[in-house]
């Protein structure tokens, strides 16, 4: 055990850099994104679902239209309020928000996630029009 | 560990109470959210629908290459298909072919002037044994049971291209580059492809199921017939019956449902 100051050392600064992520940023939490709604999404109140369910689950909901559109050509969507809906991405959501820099871009990078909807799908139907 | 008879039959007994238990909480879990309704997936009442899609090209109607035109050029506005000059980027959903190219197999060595010189109108024939399908590891396209349409999920291509080696059509394109800068006028309905996956006609899914016939149809002033091609009373039937049609590469047995009356 003679190397015991050495290893003690290293396993010091070894924790401390492992832990320097967290240390480095306490208290310094990215305020929750601000999202800013169009004049038409506020005036249609509801989406889809429920704001909360849209919130964390609309993943979910877009995979299951892609597949439903897609793969079985069944459009349509009858929201649990009776509500009928066209299932489309570029012109059911993005019709309402179609802010897609102030909704969509600053939870994503809030988040850290890149989803790769907009590789194909126009992000803005009415940008350009 | 003491591992006598008793302990043994102990944690026997123990493990499987906690099998049973999974059950029950998930039983729990249900009641739960027993109140929340579910959501209806459905297609829309005004679609258009039938067995197998089939398509008829009256290629008598046709002369020449400004008479395929319009066609084209109304496919590629719908569906935001890029125009690349470059032959080998190029992206084709229906396009113009010599007869001895279109239909290789019925080609004789001396034709008719008329044949010889005018473009056949070809696209993918959605066959009914699509060999592109088989061909696909990731079922990116499949044949839709509902309508016989030979389709393609982008979202699931990987790029691979088994289908364009498969298709002896040659009615798949591959996106070499991405294609949205070489798209004339953007449409804002339809989504563009990214780099990296393959593409074809659709026979206009997106409108069939807005209860309208596809696009080049619709502009064909009746040169070009869309319907089910297993309803007798069908136009096509009609037409079929009434005509002498070919199909492209028959002999391949891919049933191709494209009809073309000579």
């Amino acid at each position: 055990m003679k190397d015991k100051k050495l290893i003690i050392t290293g396993m010091i600064i070894f924790f401390v850099i492992v832990t320097f992520p967290f240390w480095y940023n306490r208290g310094k939490a990215a305020p929750q994104p601000d999202l800013i709604l169009t004049t038409k999404a506020k005036t249609a109140k509801v989406c889809v679902r429920s704001t909360e369910y849209m919130r964390g689950e609309h993943m979910q909901l877009l995979d299951v239209w892609r597949d439903s559109v897609v793969r079985r050509g069944e459009r349509i969507y009858v929201s649990p309020a009776g509500k009928e809906y066209n299932m489309s991405l570029t012109n059911t959501c993005l019709d309402c928000h179609s802010n897609k820099a102030d909704f969509c871009d600053r939870c994503h990078n809030y988040a850290s996630v890149r989803p790769y909807c907009w590789d194909c799908h126009i992000d803005n139907p009415k940008e350009n029009s | 560990m003491d591992s006598s008879r008793r302990r043994i039959l102990q944690l026997l007994g123990l493990s499987s109470l906690a099998l049973t238990a999974r059950p029950v909480f998930n039983a729990f879990a249900k009641e739960e959210h027993a109140e929340k309704p579910e959501a209806i997936l459905k297609d829309s009442e005004n679609a258009l629908k039938a067995k197998q899609w089939a398509l008829v090209i009256d290629t008598r109607q046709f002369e020449s290459e400004e008479d395929l035109e319009p066609l084209m050029e109304v496919c590629n506005e719908v569906h935001n298909v890029p125009h690349l000059s470059e032959k080998r980027h190029e992206i084709k959903w229906i396009w113009g072919e010599p007869y001895h190219n279109a239909f290789p197999g019925k080609a004789a060595r001396f034709l008719s002037e008329e044949v010889e010189h005018k473009p056949f109108l070809v696209l993918c024939n959605h066959c009914e044994n699509p060999p592109c399908v088989r061909a696909c590891p990731t079922q990116a396209t499949f044949k839709r049971e509902s309508d016989g349409i030979v389709l393609m999920d982008f979202h699931r291509c990987i790029g691979c291209r088994f289908c364009m080696a498969a298709c002896p059509f040659g009615a798949r394109s591959f996106n070499f580059r991405d294609p949205r800068p070489f798209i004339k006028e953007i449409n804002e309905k339809f989504p563009t492809r990214m780099k990296g996956v393959v593409e074809k006609c659709n026979f206009c899914a997106e409108r069939l199921a807005e209860g309208q016939l596809p696009a080049c149809v619709e502009i064909s002033e009746g040169k070009l017939t869309f319907g089910d091609l297993y309803d007798p009373e069908s136009e096509v039937r009609e037409l079929i019956r009434t005509h002498y049609t070919i199909r492209r590469k028959q002999t391949l047995g891919t049933e191709p449902s494209v009809y073309y009356i000579v």
